[in-house]
């Protein structure tokens, strides 16, 4: 009788336990609909008011109460590419180096420094960029850019230091742990034996590397690219610092520009019209699409990796 | 044959000299990487190191302009937040991911879990700010405390949700056999026998996350917002060290200046010691 009793009161505990797991995972999922939802709602004002128009665009006035997204989004956009093409090489390099050329000794302490860059606070890296990195550009790298290559229109312009190239190279520095740390992990998943019969057959390191690894490897590497570029995207204060927040589209690298992160961070607490609040956080809703969308192709897209062969911790 | 084996030989020494150049880039990539870390590492110490001081960390801000104060106020706000966004993250995150490792598991509904905390571990953490403004700033008229907790609570729960699956699932099912075999009711087993086993690396993960939400400023921003005095109320805006330094480094003071790179500093060794230290209980572990 009395065991029939605890066996009950056990049963109905772990329903309850279970119960109470279920919920808390089911918060992530709700979370992130409420997200979406929350946003939704509170830019409607801005939808209604200015339609499509508000993705292309450029005005952006808070006086005249007129917004476009335009300079905020192509902003985002070609800093978060500029750091992609810095940071791929050299992430692809770092992968390299661990998997396939550092001696053993030096694997954990030279990975373990490219993941404390990971670390670092986002604000500490627009910190240095502004009082350090800037004035260094500023003084020395983008008087050259302007004088030998000055003919493009991409490098014209007054050398601040500051706009959307130092913007996308502290972008570069940042997502850099990122893409190595996901690429080496996809490197490790080559069989052995694939790499052994290159070298079987006498090819160099370099040759296995490039013939073998690497294409094997494809759809994972982009997926790790992927994953950087959302990290770009979504990436605030260190733009914030560096980028100048200036809502005009040039098509020089190296005159202020602004992202919608950095429009955010600047602008979301002095805006007191409600037109102007609705249309910061449509912006902040577009962010979330598209890093959403990035973000998600890149983790089906490692994922598949993951799922190869199964990796124990 | 002669010149048959100088033409073998150039090919082969033009190959190496493309594996050599092709390993020295890579060497160069991480060179580079490591030259940005010491780079970056280098300037907040020397430029923070003298803005550290007794005053630093007992006094209240001056005001714009005058010299001296401190941002003891924001070292509390930041530990306040933190604390309590721990409080709020850490439980539901665990709870969470013990859901996907003990129940879960191979489901859809586990399988979507798992696909969303990733994407939000990544997602913009501004917009996380913008979010929680909308549900607790806004409908309550002002900027507290609380939800700079809830939206640092929100940026922690997925990484606590997947660091502390990963951690359970590496108690091996054996164990969890063992006990409920001894007649265990499975919710003890999850508790005294997964959770015990799994302890290390929960606390190394906890760390982590407490790491990563400590140098968050974006999501602060317009949600404890700022203050120049002290406070000790959950519903008054907050300052915090992260926000400090922005609104600091953004100023035209130098002594300001000075003051953000104290607290970037500060920031910076808190941030690291925390990853390093966390790194080690994880080697010790894999030692073992």
């Amino acid at each position: 009788m009395e065991f029939s009793g605890r066996h009950k009161s056990a049963r109905f505990d772990d329903a309850l336990f279970k119960g109470v797991t279920f919920f808390f995972a089911l918060l992530v999922v709700l979370l992130m609909v409420f997200i979406f939802i929350i946003l939704l709602k509170e830019s409607m004002p801005a939808i209604r008011q200015f339609g499509l128009g508000f993705l292309y665009t450029n005005e952006w006035d808070p006086v005249q109460q007129r917004f476009g997204a335009l300079s905020a989004v192509y902003g985002t956009v070609v800093s978060s590419i500029i750091a992609i093409v810095i940071a791929v090489p050299v992430s692809l390099g770092i992968a390299v180096f661990l998997t396939e050329m550092a001696p053993k000794r030096l694997r954990v302490p030279v990975g373990t420094a490219i993941e404390l860059l990971a670390s670092i606070p986002s604000i500490i890296y627009g910190m240095w960029g502004l009082f350090v990195f800037a004035p260094f550009l500023a003084e020395h790298v983008e008087p050259l850019l302007i004088r030998y290559l000055g003919f493009l229109p991409l490098f014209r312009g007054t050398p601040l230091g500051i706009g959307m190239l130092p913007a996308g190279f502290i972008l570069a520095i940042m997502i850099i742990p990122f893409i190595s740390s996901v690429t080496r992990d996809i490197f490790l998943m080559v069989p052995p034996m694939l790499k052994e019969s290159g070298y079987g057959m006498g090819a160099t390191k370099w040759e296995v590397i490039k013939n073998i690894v690497i294409p094997f490897a494809r759809s994972g590497i982009l997926g790790a690219v992927i994953l950087g570029l959302g990290r770009a995207l979504g990436e605030t204060m260190a733009v914030t610092f560096v980028i100048g927040n200036s809502h005009s589209i040039s098509a020089s690298l190296i005159d202020p520009a602004t992202t919608i992160s950095a429009t955010l961070a600047n602008e979301f607490t002095e805006a007191v019209e409600d037109i102007y609040l609705s249309g910061l956080v449509e912006l902040g809703l577009l962010l979330f699409f598209i890093t959403f969308v990035a973000l998600a192709l890149a983790k089906l897209m490692i994922s598949r990796f993951s799922y190869k062969g199964e990796r124990i911790g | 044959m002669n010149s048959d084996n100088k033409k073998c030989n150039f090919h082969y020494s033009a190959r190496r000299a493309v594996n050599f150049a092709a390993l020295g880039a890579s060497l160069l990539s991480a060179l580079f990487g490591i030259f940005f870390l010491f780079w970056i590492l280098k300037d907040v110490v020397v430029s923070g190191f003298p803005a550290i001081n007794a005053a630093f960390f007992t006094e209240l801000p001056s005001p714009p302009g005058v010299e001296g104060g401190g941002l003891a106020n924001a070292l509390l706000g930041t530990l306040m937040i933190t604390v309590i966004a721990t409080v709020i993250g850490v439980p539901s995150g665990i709870l969470a991911g013990t859901y996907l490792s003990e129940y879960g598991r191979k489901s859809r509904f586990a399988f979507a879990v798992r696909f969303l905390s990733d994407i939000l571990v990544s997602a913009p953490s501004i917009v996380v700010g913008v979010f929680v403004y909308a549900i607790l700033v806004k409908p309550f008229k002002g900027f507290s405390a609380i939800a700079g907790a809830v939206s640092l609570a929100i940026i922690m729960l997925p990484v606590v949700v997947r660091t502390a699956e990963e951690m359970l699932k590496l108690v091996p099912d054996s164990t969890r056999e063992a006990a409920l075999a001894l007649g265990a009711p499975h919710w003890k087993v999850t508790v005294h026998i997964v959770y015990r086993g799994a302890l290390r690396g929960i606390i190394t993960g906890v760390m982590l996350a407490v790491a990563r939400v400590s140098g968050e400023t974006a999501p602060l921003l317009f949600t404890s917002f700022n203050n120049s005095f002290w406070n000790f109320k959950l519903t008054e805006p907050t300052a915090t060290l992260t926000v400090s330094i922005f609104n600091y480094a953004m100023g035209p003071y130098e002594d300001w200046h000075q003051k953000a790179w104290g607290a970037a500093l500060l920031i910076t060794v808190l941030v690291l010691s925390i990853t390093i230290i966390s790194r080690l209980i994880v080697r010790g572990r894999t030692q073992q």
